[in-house]
């Protein structure tokens, strides 16, 4: 197949870092792209943690930052619940589902495999542009008359459905929000199509399935959830907006009476159909976030604990387990809606079997340590981190998984510690992970070990502070979406609580600093990196750190081994490249 | 190394969490209640062990098998191993959500019983309202174009129907304790939620749908609690908020009595 590689790296500076068609690039485009948006999301939450626990204490700076909707410094609840929708929606799509995937996937896929470049150059930077469109019409929404909108990211109709009479932000900021939405799932879309080639047809010779690096197995199920998910989504959001600006009624019914206003012309369409709509993208949306962190958290805890993956296969059956089930239980989250109760049933019965591939991966990650020797970098650390709040925010799920017990929980702190847990804060130290780990590889530079160790520690600390009280907030009974706490009687005993966990979100934030000056400072003064630091088995890292623009200088590379071959008996180092035809031994 | 001990530490603070129960659920005021709390500590009881010893054994392996030159054991793993765990984790989970099938068939597949007393819920951007059929035991007929918040009919109750003359108009749910009762929930706008922790019970209030809703308290749940909206419906979400006010049978046929009188 020949590929634009074939010819000379493009020199313009537009052609090689703007509109590039390099998939390394790429990557760190769509990387950058999420820090970005990662930490508007990030601001968002700490304003709204401030308003929550003193939502009458005025803030000079509000005011001139939203003059009529924080006039005085004090926040309206219409601006909380647009900063609480811009919150989700941003750190869902721009940051969780674009770095692990698009990001690091973009970069090392094809590397992985021992290919030149995606399969489609041309649609892969198609794709980056335009999620970058989607994240400035997403943030063009605070801009407009009324703001952003309130519906949260799940955006239910008639909520989203009626227009500006049913809250400020519902008018033209909706609408905004639905767009971008729709422009963010044509280029996931094309990113999935382009991963799922790229897989199936560049693997070089010897790349059999089953001696992938489990990263390629989570970046292609993810590819595949992608293109099922979005398609939906992208039908659902087109939907919306008819609703909205033609007046058809696919999910608003006859006899609305909104704001004193009859709504007519509506008639025989169901908020519930949105709903099923869009948590048939949403519930695989939570694997698309976390699958990728698993795939990488498998390859630092083989490498650091310099053992072969426990159950290879295993994992391998429960990454494709995960995808299947995916599609299967997105009714969980529609326990209270109306739905029939008895395919609640059903979709119980189901989340519980997706439980089950969660737990073979966790037993599997500790098999792989057992008996190791485990080398405690940075990386590792997030890695270690990971599993530990993939368990804990797993087996909150069991409560919620059950529609008996879902009676009391849902919509309560209960859900927001539960998923903030695991697709919040595991995947990204997933992400975390994967950047101290392939940072010497994408820029040719090691990032300092010391200030690493250091932001781990605080931040895993930070993490269980905010997230950990939200689960006795829910069993409190906290409603989730609330401005303030102040109206409901039984709330003012977890006040402080409240001021426990923004006081840990400020912590948890400020730490963050050290990650961006590790980065930054790295990027241009880190020590050098050599090819391979970590001594690590996979296909990027027989390759200079940074790799050359066609990544394996012209050369075919084959495969001989599988992705994790540390520790052989027999052979003199402890781990043994994919492409290393003859290992050296050590004397019989 | 540091991170085993941190993993062990957050561990057991957050089991002492939910073993110290400061922050907890308020006492249940139904036989539904009950078995809901009995289901939630059985699966505590599970999930708690499941998640400590996970949490231990990650610990237990980051201290025992750090890096000490050596060479690590050259495994990939077992399969047999993977059959246990797989199967024991499997077996757990199912039954554990079989075992609260019960509690959800008791809200949802059982219909009220026949002498549940009829209320209808109307919930709105950001207000609550309840209408009692009154003495005759008859709903008046409704009409949208005749709904007048101000003018104190939320329900739009036709008053050239009789069956509306006594029709009670409340802004928060009065009900005799002891009795069946069944909510008929409506929501003339976007999607709420009528939540009562007391209860156990939790729903959603979807426009253009008619979602029965039943239940009996203990008949010594006199009391007044709280009912938080619990699905965002909008800017004064957080301020949706009314009471469910449980009154001796005697005190509510009083109620009654005086109020549907008063409609009159």
């Amino acid at each position: 197949m020949s590929s634009p590689h074939a010819a000379h790296a493009p020199q313009g500076f537009i052609r090689k870092y703007v509109f590039s068609l390099d998939h390394k690039v790429i990557g760190i485009q769509y990387y950058f792209l999420g820090l970005f948006s990662v930490l508007i999301g990030m601001s968002l939450s700490l304003l709204m943690r401030y308003h929550m626990v003193n939502p009458n204490v005025p803030v000079h700076w509000f005011a001139k930052l939203w003059p009529t909707a924080a006039a005085g410094g004090i926040m309206t609840p219409e601006l909380y619940l647009s900063l609480m929708t811009m919150h989700g929606t941003i750190m869902v799509f721009f940051v969780l589902t674009t770095v692990p995937q698009s990001g690091f996937g973009n970069y090392f896929l094809p590397i992985q495999i021992g290919a030149e470049d995606m399969a489609f150059p041309v649609l892969n930077m198609m794709s980056f542009w335009t999620t970058f469109v989607a994240l400035v019409v997403m943030v063009a929404a605070f801009f407009v008359q009324g703001g952003a909108p309130l519906a949260g990211w799940t955006a239910y109709p008639p909520l989203s459905a009626a227009g500006r009479i049913t809250g400020p932000g519902e008018g033209l900021g909706q609408t905004l929000w639905i767009i971008s939405i729709a422009i963010f799932c044509f280029a996931s879309l094309m990113g999935a199509i382009n991963f799922i080639a790229t897989l199936v047809d560049l693997r070089c010779k010897g790349m059999t399935l089953m001696r992938m690096p489990l990263t390629c197995w989570t970046w292609l199920v993810t590819a595949i959830l992608g293109l099922l998910g979005f398609a939906v989504l992208l039908a659902a959001g087109v939907l919306l907006i008819l609703d909205r600006e033609v007046g058809t009624s696919f999910f608003l019914p006859a006899g609305l009476l909104i704001n004193d206003k009859i709504i007519a012309g509506h008639s025989g369409g169901s908020p519930l159909l949105w709903q099923h709509l869009f948590w048939f993208f949403g519930h695989p949306e939570v694997y698309i976030a976390i699958l990728p962190g698993m795939g990488v958290t498998s390859q630092l805890l083989a490498t650091f604990a310099r053992k072969p993956i426990y159950g290879y296969k295993a994992m391998v059956y429960a990454i494709l387990s995960i995808g299947f089930l995916g599609f299967l239980v997105w009714g969980h989250h529609m326990f209270m809606s109306g739905m029939n109760p008895y395919s609640a049933m059903a979709f119980a019965t189901l989340t519980m079997c997706i439980g089950v591939p969660s737990a073979i991966k966790t037993f599997n990650w500790l098999g792989t340590l057992w008996g190791g020797k485990i080398h405690f970098t940075t990386a590792m650390l997030f890695a270690l981190g990971f599993v530990s709040l993939f368990v804990t925010g797993g087996v909150s799920g069991i409560f919620l998984g059950q529609p008996a017990l879902d009676l009391y929980f849902h919509d309560t702190y209960f859900v927001v510690g539960h998923f903030h847990m695991i697709m919040g804060v595991a995947a990204i130290f997933g992400m975390f992970g994967g950047t101290y780990f392939w940072f010497p590889k994408m820029f040719g530079r090691m990032m300092n070990e010391t200030i690493g160790k250091i932001h781990f520690y605080l931040t895993f600390i930070g993490v269980y502070a905010i997230f950990t009280p939200m689960h006795m907030l829910g069993i409190v009974g906290n409603p989730r979406r609330y401005a303030d706490f102040t109206n409901v009687e039984y709330l003012a005993p977890v006040i402080n609580v409240h001021q426990f966990m923004t006081y840990a979100a400020y912590f948890t934030a400020g730490v963050q600093l050290l990650f961006l000056v590790n980065l930054f400072w790295s990027l241009w003064k880190g020590k050098r990196a050599t090819e391979n630091p970590w001594n690590c088995t996979t296909l990027e890292w027989g390759i200079p750190s940074p790799p050359p623009f066609d990544n394996f200088a012209g050369v075919h590379p084959v495969v001989h081994h599988g992705a994790y071959e540390y520790s052989l008996p027999g052979v003199k180092e402890d781990f043994i490249m994919q492409t290393d035809p003859n290992p050296v031994r050590t004397e019989a | 190394m540091l991170l085993a001990p941190i993993i062990w530490a957050l561990a057991v603070a957050i089991v002492y969490f939910f073993v110290a129960k400061t922050w907890w659920f308020p006492p249940p005021i139904s036989q539904h209640g009950l078995d809901y709390d009995a289901q939630f500590n059985r699966t505590l009881v599970v999930v708690g062990i499941v998640f400590f010893l996970a949490q231990v054994a990650l610990g237990y392996v980051i201290a025992k098998f750090r890096n000490d030159g050596g060479r690590a054991t050259y495994s990939h793993g077992n399969n047999k191993m993977e059959s246990v765990w797989t199967s024991a984790t499997a077996l757990l989970f199912l039954s554990l959500v079989l075992m609260g099938t019960k509690i959800w068939a008791g809200v949802h597949f059982d219909d009220a019983p026949p002498d549940a007393i009829p209320i209808e819920v109307m919930a709105k951007q950001f207000a609550w309202n309840f209408r009692y059929p009154g003495l005759d035991g008859k709903f008046g007929h409704t009409d949208l174009k005749l709904v007048n918040d101000s003018a104190g009919n939320p329900f739009g109750i036709d008053d050239k129907d009789p069956a509306g003359k006594d029709d009670i108009v409340s802004a928060s749910l009065k009900i005799p304790a002891g009795k069946p009762i069944k909510l008929i929930l409506h929501s003339r706008d976007v999607i709420h939620n009528f939540f009562v922790r007391e209860l156990r019970m939790k729903q959603d209030i979807v426009p253009g749908m008619e979602i029965p809703l039943h239940f009996q308290t203990d008949p010594g749940a006199v009391g007044v609690y709280e009912v938080p909206c619990s699905e965002l419906c909008g800017l004064g979400h957080f301020q949706m908020r009314t009471t469910m006010q449980v009154m001796s049978p005697a005190d509510f046929d009083k109620w009654m009595q005086a109020a549907a009188l008063a409609q009159k």
